[in-house]
Parts: C-alpha cells; structure tokens; sequence
C-alpha cells in the first residue's frame, strides 16, 4: 500500500525496515541520536534534520552516536563492514568527507580487489548535499563526482522518496561501499511511497517524460526544475525527454544514449561545480560515442565554478533554475 | 435540466486515482448514430489510454471536449440525442452543464479498498454497488484488482462487486506457502468464508478463470456461475508472457512483455509499465511470483486442468476471449462444453480492458440470466 510521504521519512522508513529484517544492520553518526538536549535519549532529534528519529528507541544498542570525529567514526563503520557488519554511517555533511577520505577511497573502495574479491565492505555512508539550505560554502556543496571518480564506490543520488527507499534499501543489502547522497531541500518532498519494503536496482535510470526534441539529464534536486523546464518548453511545441540518473555510479550509459540517438541533443543538469563533474562526464561520452546522432552542441547547466555563497540571494542564482535549463534547451535547438 | 432526451458524454473515472483524463480524439463526426458500446472518443489518463464507449444509443449532437485538452472527471464531453431535439435546447444543455465538483466523500467512494484478514493472509479488495446477487472478480497472474478499472464500476450498478488482490499479488499479502491452484482456490474460498459471501457469480481472468472453475469442481454450492475470460486451465497451451513477466527486472524487459496482453500495444503506457515494476520489485513478490508461475505455468505449459473436474458440477458458465490473445490461444475458449462462447475481434489477453462495455454487458446479461 502506498501513501504520501517525505523524503526525510521514506529514508527514516527503509533504515527502520532493514535493521528489522536484519541484525547486522545498525547506524552510527554524529547526533543521530541526541542533539536536541532532551530529556534522555527517547526526546532526541535523531540527527540535525530527523531523519533518523525514533530509531534509538526501536533498536537499542543498534544507534550509536558518535563523538565529532569523522576521521574515528567512518574508519569504524568501513571496518566493520569488513567484519561482516552492515554499517549505516550518517555523514552529516558529505561535506566532511575531507577529514575522512583515506578511510573511504584509499581503504573501502580498495578492499575487494586488493584481497582478491575475498573481502566485501557492505558500508552505506549518508550525507546531506547540495545548496539552498542557507548553510554557507562548507556545508552546501554538490561533491557527487568526487566519489564518482573512485573505481569500488557506488554513488547513489535520489530525487525524489520513492526512489531514496527503494535505493537505500538496496544500498544497505549491496555488498560494496556505496555513498548515499541526500539532497538536503528534498527532505520534505513528499511522494506516494509503499508501506512495503521494495527495492530499486542500481545503474537504472528514470525517465520521467518522453519527448523526441531534446534530452536533459540530471538527477538529485535538479530533476525537478528540468521536468518544470520541460513542461514550460512542451507549451511552446519542444518536446523534452527528462531522465533522472538515480545512480552515477553505476551508470545507465544505454538509457541516456539511446535517448540522445532519438532527439539528437542533450542537455545536462548538474548542480556540482562545472569542471570535471558528472555533466563533463556525460557530455564528453556522448560526444565520443553518439557523436553522429547530435544534431547540436552539448549543453552543460551546471553551478558555477565557485565556492556557495551564503548571501541568499547569490545562493539562489548558484543552483541551476529551472529558467537556465529550459535557455539550455533552446541554445541546442537553435542550431 | 432533467431532460431524458439529452444524454451528456462526460469524462470518465477510470481507475481509483482518476482525477482528469486528455481528449485525444474524436472517432465519430457530430450527426453519426451511436449504438451502445460504439467508441466516440479517445481519452488519455496518466495510467492508460483508452476511448469512452457509449453508454446510450442516439445521434452524436454535439462535440464539446476539444483535442489535446485535458478535463476533470464528469465534465461534459458531448452530447447524444434524438434528432428531434432542436439545437437551442442543445446549446442551452451544453451553456447550463456544471460540472459536479469531485467531492471528498464522492472521491473516498471511488477509491475505497479494503483489508480482509483470511486464512491465507491479508488480502486486499474492493468493493462496489449493493445489488442482490453477489460478484467476485478474480485477476490473472502478477495482475491485481486495479485491472478491473473499466469493469468494477459498471457491473457494481446491478449487484454487489467484490475484486481482491490475490496472495502474491497487489497489495495483499506477499507471503505464498506451496503454491499451487489449489492454494489459490482455497485462498479465494477463505476470502468469500471471511466475508460473509456464501455464493457468487465468479468473474475469472486468465489464472483467476482456472481458480474459478477450480472453486466450482470442489466447492460447488459456492458458484453460482462463472464468466471465464482468456482463462487458465483450458488447456494444455501457454505463450512466454508469464516467463517473460517474471524474468523482467527493468522497463526495457517489462514493457515487450506486458505489450503481449494487448491487441492495441499503444496502451501501453509508461506509468503503466512503471507502476508494474513497483510492485515486482516489493520485498517477496519475486519468490511469490516464481512459485506461482513454476507451479502452474512451468516449461511453459499448463498442468492444471481444473474443467475436467467440472463435470455434472458445471455452473452456468460464459467464455469470452480476445481474438488476437498471445498469451493463451483462443482455441482454448472451444474446450468447455456447454458454455456459452464469445470472441471479440480486435482484442488481445487484457479484452475486458479493450473491450470494456461489450464485456460488461455479456458479463450483466449472463448474471442475470443465470
């Protein structure tokens, strides 16, 4: 049975449903537990956004919080998915990722094909991304082709909260690393969601809208304001295909591509900084291998390459818009 | 405006979370007689696309929904009547039409279901009209109650309607102990038990037809008659849908798949295939779905014959198949002595939905009949 829900509870929903269903699953990060100063623990937030609220009380001994130490918390988390563990470590700001780093891609990325595929690192690392919340240029950040660039990780950006279930619920049951990235102006989007567990394979993009003019790919909070440009664009007869990545790594190379074959241009969507990020990636692929099919040059609409500014209003012009995407698609078209 | 001699063509509400549907196109020219059950028009919905089928004789008077516009449910979409209504009072019917707001109470009605506890597990179902003799729809293999869309209403006007989501299926339970047609009946036996539903008129659908016929071989007080559409367990034949639908993990696989249910592929759509693939891939639908299919479908032939148990028991019985059906031949539909026979032209394994009034008209006039 599905009901609307948010973001922010689909996720509590799939972590809560896969520490019942197996007791090698537990969280661990800073303030996932307190962080209000409640009375006790049962009064807590569960984390800065509540996502993980609630959870401590259904499962004691199985919530630890952490001390401010990522570097200490994310090390332990990666070793005990090597033991045999399934680790949910909550990041709070993948941001953080700096003082943590070794631990993630010079060791879990590493572990399987170092050992010969006799080890498996079953680590979920949780983190907020993105701009838009008013949190200033080191807690704002898009850093998805960061982890995307390391062979051994999987990367996994949701858009909406019926896929951050099923692709959570598939990341705790996967057997490698995976950086779970949560956009953080997602959390109260809601969306119809099964009571059910349910799961979304990993390298399978969405594609939400069919159109024969022009391709937008994007995913995380950016889908949104492409499918907003694409139906602006569907009044003026542009006919918009809008897929949604889901995962960036694995990539779904053959559902982007075989769109680009049917339209013949592409735009991509990419909240990150411009250089050397997933819409770079895309565009350069599809140039290498579709080239014949482009009818037009590749657009990339992307943040610019600067750090997020905390003046709200520049905040607002740092993320792509929904205005940006749809001049995208008729910078292409026009030729 | 109670006027008998004009009849609104209105927008429909297909399925339970139908809120407004597109006019994709007209069929018939304004002055063209319309029988009952002739198509008038196209209209698309986020899940289907189908066309509205008259539901009165007269002549087409007037064309009012516009092409590639979309409108809420009950809004006017043209007008049938006899020619000898003048057209002032067709304009001023067209001029003074309101459309009934969607009411909440009206909107919970219309996408009301239901939790039964049962000795098979929790199954889900609906329920419609309050008539006298009692109706229980039964879906075919990895369908669920939501594929009687076209139907549950229309037959809900003469009798009290029951659809149900059978184990593995839907929104009911996914767990599914030894499954078997035998596991299947009971559960539908459970269901009618639970309910309170001593007898029924059994409407099967492919694999819901061989529980049916199964129902009414060993508990024969419970049926008092069946209509079997494109039904299991008429024979030995199966096509690769079931195999193809069970081994589909994304759209690209899912979609060919389900494209053999229908004579008109462009149903089709893509909300159709994406809500599908949700429920294949809930937590315990995939090992539901491969016991079921193995035991009943496996090496891709038939093992139960469920109408050769029939026998004296055989209730009143209609078979109705598609012509172009791809996942079970019609020539199955010859191999039930004694019932009534129909096959309908351009339709494919999902005729209820192709074909949605003749259907339920052939399913009104044997219930009454039986």
């Amino acid at each position: 049975m599905a009901r609307k829900i948010s973001m922010r509870q689909a996720i509590n929903e799939a972590l809560e449903q896969e520490m019942t269903r197996d007791a090698s699953v537990f969280i661990m990060g800073e303030d996932i537990a307190g962080g209000a100063g409640g009375n006790g623990d049962q009064d807590a937030w569960g984390g800065p956004m509540g996502v993980t609220k609630g959870l401590i009380g259904k499962f004691p001994g199985r919530v630890l919080d952490t001390p401010l130490s990522e570097s200490a918390f994310i090390g332990a988390a990666v070793g005990a998915a090597a033991c045999g563990m399934r680790p949910v470590a909550e990041l709070m700001f993948l941001d953080f990722m700096g003082v943590c780093f070794d631990q993630i891609f010079n060791q879990a990325a590493k572990f399987k094909y170092m050992f010969g595929g006799h080890a498996q690192t079953p680590v979920v690392i949780r983190g907020m991304v993105g701009a838009g919340f008013r949190a200033a240029a080191q807690h704002s950040q898009m850093l998805t082709p960061l982890f995307t660039h390391i062979p051994g990780l999987k990367v996994i950006c949701p858009s909406n909260a019926y896929d951050a279930k099923g692709l959570l619920i598939q990341s705790i049951r996967d057997n490698d690393p995976v950086i779970f990235c949560e956009h953080k102006n997602l959390y109260g989007i809601e969306a119809d969601v099964p009571v059910e567990s349910y799961t979304i394979p990993f390298g399978e993009a969405n594609v939400l809208r069919d159109g024969k003019h022009c391709t937008i790919v994007s995913y995380g909070l950016t889908v949104g304001r492409s499918m907003e440009a694409a139906e602006t664009l569907a009044k003026t007869g542009v006919e918009c295909e809008v897929i949604d990545l889901r995962t960036l790594s694995p990539l779904d190379w053959d559902t982007v591509m075989d769109s680009v074959e049917n339209t013949g241009r592409l735009v991509c969507v990419d909240e990150a900084n411009p250089r050397c990020s997933i819409a770079s990636d895309i565009s350069a692929r599809v140039a290498q291998d579709c080239f014949k099919a482009l009818k037009g040059p590749i657009q990339m609409v992307t943040a610019p390459h600067s750090p997020v500014p905390f003046s709200p209003v520049l905040e607002d012009l740092y993320v792509p818009s929904a205005q940006q995407i749809a001049a995208a698609v008729k910078k292409t078209m026009a030729n | 405006m109670t006027d008998n001699r004009i009849v609104p063509i209105i927008m429909p509400k297909w399925g339970l979370s139908m809120k407004e549907g597109k006019v994709t196109g007209w069929l018939l020219e304004d002055g063209t007689q319309i029988k009952v059950g002739d198509p008038i028009l196209e209209i698309e919905t986020d899940k289907i696309a189908g066309s509205l089928e008259a539901g009165d004789a007269g002549v087409l008077r007037r064309r009012v929904g516009t092409p590639d516009t979309v409108y809420p449910v009950k809004a006017l979409l043209g007008v049938i009547a006899d020619p000898s209504v003048p057209d002032a009072e067709i304009d001023a019917f067209v001029a003074s039409y309101v459309t009934p707001p969607a009411d909440e109470g009206d909107d919970d009605e219309g996408s009301k279901t239901e939790i039964a506890q049962t000795p098979a597990g929790a199954l889900r179902y609906a329920k419609r009209g309050d008539g006298a003799e009692t109706v229980i729809l039964i879906h075919g293999f990895g369908g669920d109650l939501d594929n009687w869309l076209f139907n549950i209403d229309a037959l809900g006007e003469a009798a009290t309607v029951y659809a149900l989501d059978l184990p593995g299926h839907g929104q009911s339970t996914k767990t599914l102990d030894n499954p078997s047609l035998t596991t299947m009946t009971s559960a539908l036996s459970g269901f009618m038990d639970t309910l309170g539903i001593a007898s029924a008129h059994l409407v099967g659908h492919s694999m819901g037809g061989a529980i049916a016929m199964q129902l009414a071989a060993s508990n024969p007080a419970k049926v008092k008659s069946m209509t079997l559409i494109c039904s299991a367990g008429l024979g030995p034949d199966i096509g690769s849908y079931v195999d193809d639908y069970v081994a589909a993990q994304g759209r690209k696989d899912l979609k060919p798949a389900l494209e053999q249910l229908f004579a008109d592929k462009s149903l089709v759509s893509r909300q159709l295939v994406d809500d599908v693939l949700k429920y294949k891939r809930l937590d315990g639908v995939e090992a539901a779905l491969k016991g079921l299919s193995q035991a009943l479908f496996g090496g891709r032939k038939q093992h139960d014959a469920p109408a050769s148990n029939l026998g004296a028991k055989m209730p009143p019985a209609l078979v109705i198949w598609g012509k172009d059906d791809q996942v079970i031949p019609v020539a199955h539909a010859a191999n039930l002595p004694g019932a009534k026979l129909h096959v309908i032209e351009n339709a494919g394994h999902m005729v209820f939905m192709e074909k949605a009034s003749e259907v339920n008209n052939l399913i009104k006039a044997h219930i009454a009949a039986a």
